[in-house]
């Protein structure tokens, strides 16, 4: 087992312990994993099954269900562009098209710095104000194409 | 001495920079020497005035104004913002806005005005009067109230409140659980993010009233991921109520035990399902279940369950405070109360409006929302998110009511507008329906799991029109398969924006492109 595998066991045995006697406690600890790991390993997933005393197939089959849940590394910011219906009323396409140059990715990439992964949100609850786009927890609202431009800049000095 | 500010926590008012504003207003501030006393609000639902910015003036009235950016604070706090001085952004008092002052807020009486996650701010404004009141009552009591009250569940499905809760209250068990529904996954709704964020106690006091009610003790909000500002304002509100003995082991002194949880999602609209919901909390694939056994009979873990939307749940409080006659009295035909309406999309003032039932579309559309954003006639609405019917400009005289939109083969759902302008195209609209109803899928049924694939490569074939007529057929035909073999309204409803675009919108579907 390589260093980092053994540290990823000890966070999720910590996470297990901490949910120790909660009913369905499955959703609350993938949601910790992947807070606390920036995704689910696949190396993880036998022993959260282990640990609930569910198969691996079973743990599989949920983290497989929910787009939420990821499975690989992600960069160090997650770049969410709405594509629902409110925001295609003002023109979200746009700054769809634009994410995805401006990053050279596609949904679901992660752009070559290792800045950001990009991924497609269906409604972020912002539908009076939109284009939406969310940065890791960040909201912005009428995100034109000029404005994500400025978002993402910001979001780089950052890091 | 210092002088008092609002502004909003609100995801929206976020959104759109106001806590940079906030910042640029308290670095002007200490610059003039002046303290600022400043109380975080959830939104006043004028989304296109925020950052939104009320200042309490000479004679304690809250003076707004909007929208104020962070870059124009020092020129404001110059021309004096913070004695409330005139200005062309100042607004004035937020009651006397045409907006705000036609509306008849209810459910969102303290939205906006009172500091969300402060317990003496909400006893102050009525907080808890509700709850005080059903402890004084019998279960049979309570459900009765609301079953008086003729409130529909707000989710969409409109299923009288009352009879859910007399299921579960005539179930014996030893655990019965309360679910709220805070899946809020429509595109063109906001109204549950904007009372969790503005007003969460209200939704704490309802699942109270519920727990109270049926005699169940642990209640559980299950919450889109999409949402982390109402996580933190609900998990505040929890605690703070816990510490001042309004949730626990002895709930207002009464000796009755309510404990309450906030769950996270994981990113599935399908979960806005009840069925899929209560899977997906007991940590499974959110598959839809199998009726009978309804989640009154057999829920949560199996047991008792009601299960409600964060807004059917939030106008308890005052439903037991003023009784059901006093909410009744709202609205037309079956459809009771109030609806918090959400505008959305292309649209000028975009926000919330809470109407008694029986508002039509046209008046909101014009008299509040103010016409498209992009200044050009709006073409087409789409109401009750993307299950629901595009609407023509022919319907806009429908007055909001479940049966009236039933009757013209649309819903009202969870009363979200979706404004389109007259550059929308009504096929790619109809395509992106199928789209997102193969995303979202659960996989269970297969006219939904695959038919909304196969009904993408249709309108994809219709779009470019080679073989139109037999295509347009055979869309009916996979809608109407759709329709009566999903189990739940994802694949039994994707036919409403479907074939209502079909239907109002027919050159869409006949041009050559």
């Amino acid at each position: 087992m390589s260093d980092i595998e053994h540290q990823h066991q000890l966070a999720v045995d910590r996470i297990l312990a901490s949910h120790a006697g909660q009913p369905g406690p499955l959703l609350p600890i993938l949601l910790e994993v992947q807070a606390s790991l920036g995704y689910i390993p696949p190396a993880v997933v036998g022993r959260i099954a282990e640990g609930l005393n569910l198969s691996r197939a079973d743990v599989h089959g949920v983290i497989s269900f929910y787009h939420y849940f990821r499975q690989h590394p992600v960069g160090r910011h997650v770049v969410q562009v709405c594509r629902a219906e409110a925001c295609q009323a003002v023109q979200c396409q746009a700054t769809e098209a634009h994410a995805k140059q401006a990053l050279g990715v596609d949904f679901g990439g992660t752009s070559a710095d290792g800045t950001f992964t990009l991924e497609a949100a269906y409604c972020l609850g912002n539908c009076a104000a939109g284009p939406s786009v969310m940065v890791d927890d960040k909201l912005y609202g009428r995100v034109t194409p000029e404005r994500l431009d400025a978002v993402l800049a910001s979001w780089r000095q950052h890091s | 001495m210092s002088t008092r500010i609002y502004i909003s926590r609100d995801a929206a008012a976020q959104a759109l920079g106001a806590d940079e504003t906030l910042q640029a207003l308290q670095a002007a501030a200490a610059a003039a020497g002046i303290t600022l006393d400043v109380v975080r609000v959830g939104s006043r639902g004028m989304v296109w005035l925020e950052p939104l910015v009320e200042v309490v003036d000479g004679d304690g009235q809250r003076i707004a104004y909007g929208p104020v950016m962070a870059e124009q604070v020092p020129a404001l706090v110059a021309a004096g913002l913070l004695q409330a001085a005139p200005h062309a952004l100042r607004l004035g008092r937020v009651e006397e806005l045409p907006y705000v002052a036609k509306q008849e807020r209810l459910t969102f009486a303290r939205v906006g005005i009172i500091d969300p996650v402060s317990i003496d701010d909400y006893l102050a404004h009525d907080g808890f009067a509700g709850l005080r009141r059903a402890l004084s009552l019998t279960g049979a009591e309570v459900v009765q109230e609301v079953t008086d009250s003729g409130l529909r569940g707000r989710g969409g499905a409109a299923f009288p409140t009352g009879i859910k809760w007399k299921t579960v209250l005539d179930q014996q068990s030893d655990q019965k659980y309360v679910v709220c529904n805070a899946d809020e996954g429509d595109s063109g709704t906001f109204s549950d993010r904007m009372l969790m964020e503005g007003d969460p106690l209200c939704l704490v006091e309802g699942m109270t009233i519920a727990g109270v009610a049926v005699g169940a003790t642990q209640g559980y909000i299950y919450l889109r991921c999409e949402y982390p500002h109402a996580q933190r304002a609900l998990e505040e509100a929890i605690a703070v109520a816990k510490a001042r003995g309004f949730l626990g082991r002895n709930v207002c002194g009464s000796g009755k035990t309510f404990e309450l949880e906030v769950r996270m999602g994981a990113g599935a609209y399908i979960c806005g399902e009840e069925t899929s919901l209560l899977e997906s909390l007991e940590g499974k694939r959110a598959e839809v279940r199998y009726r009978p056994p309804l989640p009154a009979i057999k829920g949560l873990f199996g047991k008792p369950t009601v299960i409600n939307n964060v807004i059917s749940l939030a106008s308890l409080p005052v439903i037991l405070q003023k009784g059901g006659a006093f909410y009744r009295d709202f609205g037309m035909g079956r459809s009771r109360g109030t609806l918090p309406i959400q505008l959305a999309g292309n649209i000028k003032h975009g926000g919330l409006v809470e109407k008694a039932f029986g508002v039509t579309l046209r008046e909101l559309l014009y008299d509040f929302g103010g016409g498209s954003a992009s200044g050009r006639p709006i073409r087409a609405v789409q109401v009750g998110g993307p299950l629901g019917a595009y609407i023509p400009e022919s319907q806009f005289d429908t007055p909001l009511d479940y049966e009236a939109f039933a009757a013209m083969g649309a819903l009202v759902g969870h009363g979200g507008i979706v404004a389109f302008d007259d550059t929308a195209d009504l096929a790619h609209m109809a395509r992106y329906a199928m789209e997102f109803c193969a995303h979202e899928s659960c996989g269970k049924c297969t006219p939904c799991r695959i038919g909304s694939t196969r009904g993408v490569e249709l309108i994809d074939r219709i779009i470019e029109g080679e073989n139109r007529a037999a295509d347009m057929t055979q869309l009916a035909d996979l809608c109407e398969t759709m329709q009566h073999g999903s189990l739940c309204g994802l694949g039994g409803m994707t036919h409403f924006p479907v074939m209502s675009a079909v239907k109002h919108f027919p050159d869409d579907f006949a041009r050559k492109r």
